[in-house]
C-alpha cells in the first residue's frame, strides 16, 4: 500500500475489515485500497451519531457526530472492506474521492443532501433527493420527523 | 425620471434578503446550464464522470461526430411524467436534431424519507418499510433487511426458511424480469409483449398472494424466518408456475429476439464497457452485460445459493441487447433453481423458535401467560438489537442491494442505509445515451431497469 498504512487503525472481524482513517488520511486510503484490487465503490453513506456517541471505535480514533461510511468491493477477490470516516460537527467536510471511484458521484450528493456534509471537490454537489429550495438536512437526528395530527390524542407523540 | 434614483423606494429589508437567499440556494440549481457558460467542473462531471476512468482516458467532449453549435443544440426534459421513463424519472436531454449529447437524470420525485422513516419504526416493523422501496422486488428488500438484522443479532434462520426465502426471492426475480420484459416490450412497441410479460407474472403474483396474503408488499420475510409457513400443495403451484413460463420464454424468443425490428432497436444501442460499469459502480444485468461475471449469489453466496446448480448469465458487448438476453436466460436460471428448490426443500421450523427475535405461535398465546407476555413484548417494543454495524448486500434483480444498518442496543435501528442499485445504476444513463437518438434514449432508459421507489426512497 502506498498510503500511511501503519498509521489508519484498522479492525478485522472475521473476513471484514475496516479502516479508520482521518480525514487527511482519508483519500490516500481509499486510493491504496483501490490500487490493492478493490475496483468498486460499492457504497457511500453518513451516519449521524449525535444520540449514540458512546459506540466502539479501536485506540485513537476519536469519535465525532458524524461518519462516512465507504463499503469497497474487490470483484477479483470477492472481498469487502469498509473505510469509516470521522467528520466533526463544527467543520462537517470531507475530501471527495470522486476522482477514484466516479460512482460515488450520486452517493455523495445523497450524502451532502441528507446530512449535509461537503464533499470537497465534488464536481456537481447539489440536491439530489429533497427539493433544491428545502431547508436542512432530514436524516440528521437533529430534525424531526415531523407529525400528522391525530383528532382526540393529547400528548404528541414521535408522530 | 432623473430623480429616479431618489424616488426610488426599496422594499424594507430586500437588500438584506438578496444575500440570504443566494447564500440558502449557492447548493446550485439542477439544471442544465448552457453549453458556453457550463464550467469545467460540470462538463467533468457530466461527461467526465463516466469518462474519467481509473485509467486517465483522457475526455474528449467532441468524440460524437456532429455538426454542432452552441446555438443549434436544444435541451429537453422528458418525464417526470413521460411514461417510459418507468415513473417518475426527469431526464433532461441535450439535443443536437435527434442526437443526444448530454443526459442528466433528475430524481428525489418519489423521496418518501424511507431511511428517516426505518429509524422510528422497530425491528419488526422495519420490513413493512422496506418492502414498499423497490416495489417489483419487494421480496428482495425484505430479505436484505431481515439478514442485516440477522447479521447484528448473531442468529441464523432455521434451514427451511433460508430455502423458503431463496424460492420466494428466485420466484420475485421471475416477476420482476417478467415485468421488465413486458414495460421494454412496450417502450419498443411490441404491446404483446407487454400483455404477455404480465400474464405470466399475474401467476407468480398469484402465488405470492396465496403465500403471503398480498401481491405486494409483503412483509413475509422478517427477521428470524419468514411469517408463514408455504401453503399447502405449493410444490404443486411453483411447478405450475415453472412449466408455464419456462415454454413462454421460448415464444418470448420468436417473438422478439430473432425479430429484425427488435434487433434494430437494441443491438449496439446503449454501449458500456466493462471499465466504466465498474468504475460507475453499477451492478447487475448492467455489469454482467459487459462481460464481468459478477453475481453475488455465485460470487459471495448468501442463503443457500452454493448449494443449487446455476450459471451466471454473461453478456459481451454491454449493449441493450445483451442486457435484454441476460434478463431473458435469467428468468430461465430462477426457474432452474427454483425447481431445485422444490426437490430440496428441507422440513423444519419456517422461523426461529426465539422467543426474544420471534413472536410465540398462535396456539401457545392460549395456554401459556409467558408466550403471551414475549407475544406482546414482541409487537409493542419489539426486540432489542446489540450494538453494532452491518453491511449486507444481496442480488436483486436490479442488482446489488445492500443494507447498512446501525444499532445502539435499542429496538430500533440507529441508522438503516439502503443501497439502491437502480439509484447508482442510474448514473451509466449519460453514458450509455451519448450520441445515441431520442428513440434510442427510451429503449436505453428502459434497459437500466429502474424502479423510482427504490431510487428515491
Amino acid at each position: 500500500m502506498t498510503t500511511p498504512a501503519g498509521s489508519v487503525p484498522t479492525v478485522a472481524s472475521g473476513v471484514l475489515e475496516t479502516a479508520f482513517p482521518t480525514r487527511e488520511q482519508y483519500v490516500a486510503t481509499v486510493a491504496g485500497y483501490r490500487d490493492d484490487g478493490f475496483e468498486m465503490c460499492a457504497d457511500l453513506c453518513a451516519v449521524d451519531y449525535l444520540t449514540h456517541p458512546g459506540r466502539r471505535l479501536p485506540e485513537g480514533v476519536a469519535p465525532e457526530r458524524f461518519e462516512v461510511v465507504v463499503n469497497l468491493l474487490s470483484l477479483s477477490a470477492a472481498r469487502r472492506l469498509r473505510v469509516r470516516v470521522q467528520v466533526p460537527e463544527t467543520d462537517a467536510r470531507v475530501p471527495t474521492i470522486f476522482d477514484l471511484y466516479p460512482g460515488v458521484e450520486a452517493m455523495e450528493r445523497e450524502a451532502f443532501d441528507l446530512f449535509g456534509i461537503v464533499f470537497d471537490g465534488h464536481p456537481d454537489l447539489t440536491r439530489i433527493l429533497m427539493p433544491e429550495e428545502w431547508e436542512g438536512h432530514p436524516l440528521r437526528k437533529d430534525y424531526g420527523v415531523g407529525r400528522v395530527p391525530v383528532q382526540f390524542k393529547e400528548a404528541p407523540g414521535p408522530r | 425620471m432623473t430623480e429616479h434614483g431618489d424616488d426610488f423606494f426599496p422594499l424594507p429589508g430586500h437588500a438584506a434578503e438578496a444575500p440570504f437567499l443566494a447564500a440558502e440556494t449557492s447548493e446550485g440549481d439542477q439544471e442544465l446550464t448552457p453549453r458556453s457558460t457550463t464550467g469545467a467542473g460540470e462538463l467533468r462531471r457530466e461527461v467526465g464522470a463516466v469518462l474519467r476512468l481509473p485509467e486517465g482516458v483522457a475526455v474528449d467532449p467532441s468524440d460524437i461526430d456532429v455538426e454542432r453549435s452552441d446555438d443549434e443544440t436544444m435541451i429537453i426534459n422528458m418525464g417526470p411524467q413521460h411514461p417510459s421513463t418507468h415513473g417518475v424519472l426527469r431526464l433532461m436531454l441535450e439535443l443536437d436534431g435527434e442526437t443526444v449529447l448530454r443526459t442528466k437524470p433528475v430524481i428525489g420525485y418519489l423521496h418518501t424519507g424511507m431511511e428517516k422513516t426505518g429509524e422510528e419504526l422497530t425491528f419488526v416493523q422495519g420490513a413493512t418499510n422496506v418492502t414498499r422501496m423497490d416495489y417489483l422486488s419487494p421480496l428482495n428488500n425484505e430479505l436484505v433487511f431481515s439478514l442485516a438484522v440477522e447479521a447484528l443479532l448473531g442468529v441464523e434462520a432455521p434451514e427451511r426458511a433460508q430455502w423458503i426465502r431463496m424460492l420466494m426471492s428466485e420466484l420475485n426475480r421471475v416477476s420482476s424480469h417478467l415485468m421488465w420484459m413486458a414495460t421494454n416490450g412496450m417502450d419498443l412497441g411490441s404491446t404483446s409483449m407487454m400483455i404477455y410479460g404480465f400474464r405470466e407474472r399475474e401467476m407468480v403474483l398469484a402465488f405470492f398472494e396465496k403465500t403471503t396474503g398480498l401481491r405486494m408488499n409483503h412483509n413475509y420475510i422478517r427477521p428470524g424466518g419468514v411469517a408463514a409457513d408455504l401453503p399447502d400443495g405449493w410444490e404443486d403451484d411453483v411447478t405450475v408456475i415453472c412449466d408455464t413460463v419456462l415454454p413462454r420464454t421460448y415464444e418470448y424468443d420468436e417473438l422478439l429476439t430473432g425479430q429484425p425490428l427488435f434487433r434494430q432497436r437494441s443491438v449496439g444501442i446503449g454501449r458500456l464497457s466493462a471499465e466504466e460499469a465498474v468504475a460507475l459502480s453499477l451492478t447487475g444485468p448492467i455489469l454482467r452485460s459487459t462481460g464481468i461475471p459478477w453475481d453475488l449469489r455465485r460470487s459471495m453466496p448468501y442463503l443457500r445459493y452454493d448449494e443449487v446448480d446455476f450459471d451466471v448469465i454473461v453478456g459481451t458487448y454491454g449493449d441493450n441487447f445483451d442486457r435484454y438476453s441476460i434478463r431473458l436466460n435469467e428468468i430461465r436460471e430462477s426457474i432452474r433453481i427454483i425447481r431445485q428448490i422444490v426437490e430440496k426443500m428441507p422440513a423444519g421450523d419456517y422461523r426461529l423458535q426465539d422467543k426474544k427475535v420471534t413472536p410465540p405461535p398462535r396456539a401457545r398465546i392460549d395456554e401459556s401467560m409467558e408466550a403471551l407476555i414475549h407475544h406482546f413484548k414482541v409487537f409493542t417494543e419489539g426486540f432489542r438489537v446489540p450494538e453494532g454495524e452491518v453491511y449486507v448486500a444481496v442480488e436483486s434483480p436490479r442488482g446489488e442491494l445492500g443494507c447498512y444498518m446501525v444499532s445502539d442496543g435499542g429496538s430500533k435501528p440507529y441508522r438503516m442505509h439502503i443501497r439502491g442499485p437502480s439509484f447508482v445504476n442510474l448514473q451509466g444513463l449519460p453514458l450509455m445515451m451519448r450520441g445515441g437518438l431520442v428513440a434510442d434514449a427510451v429503449a436505453v432508459c428502459s434497459s437500466v431497469d429502474p424502479v423510482m421507489g427504490e431510487v428515491d426512497r
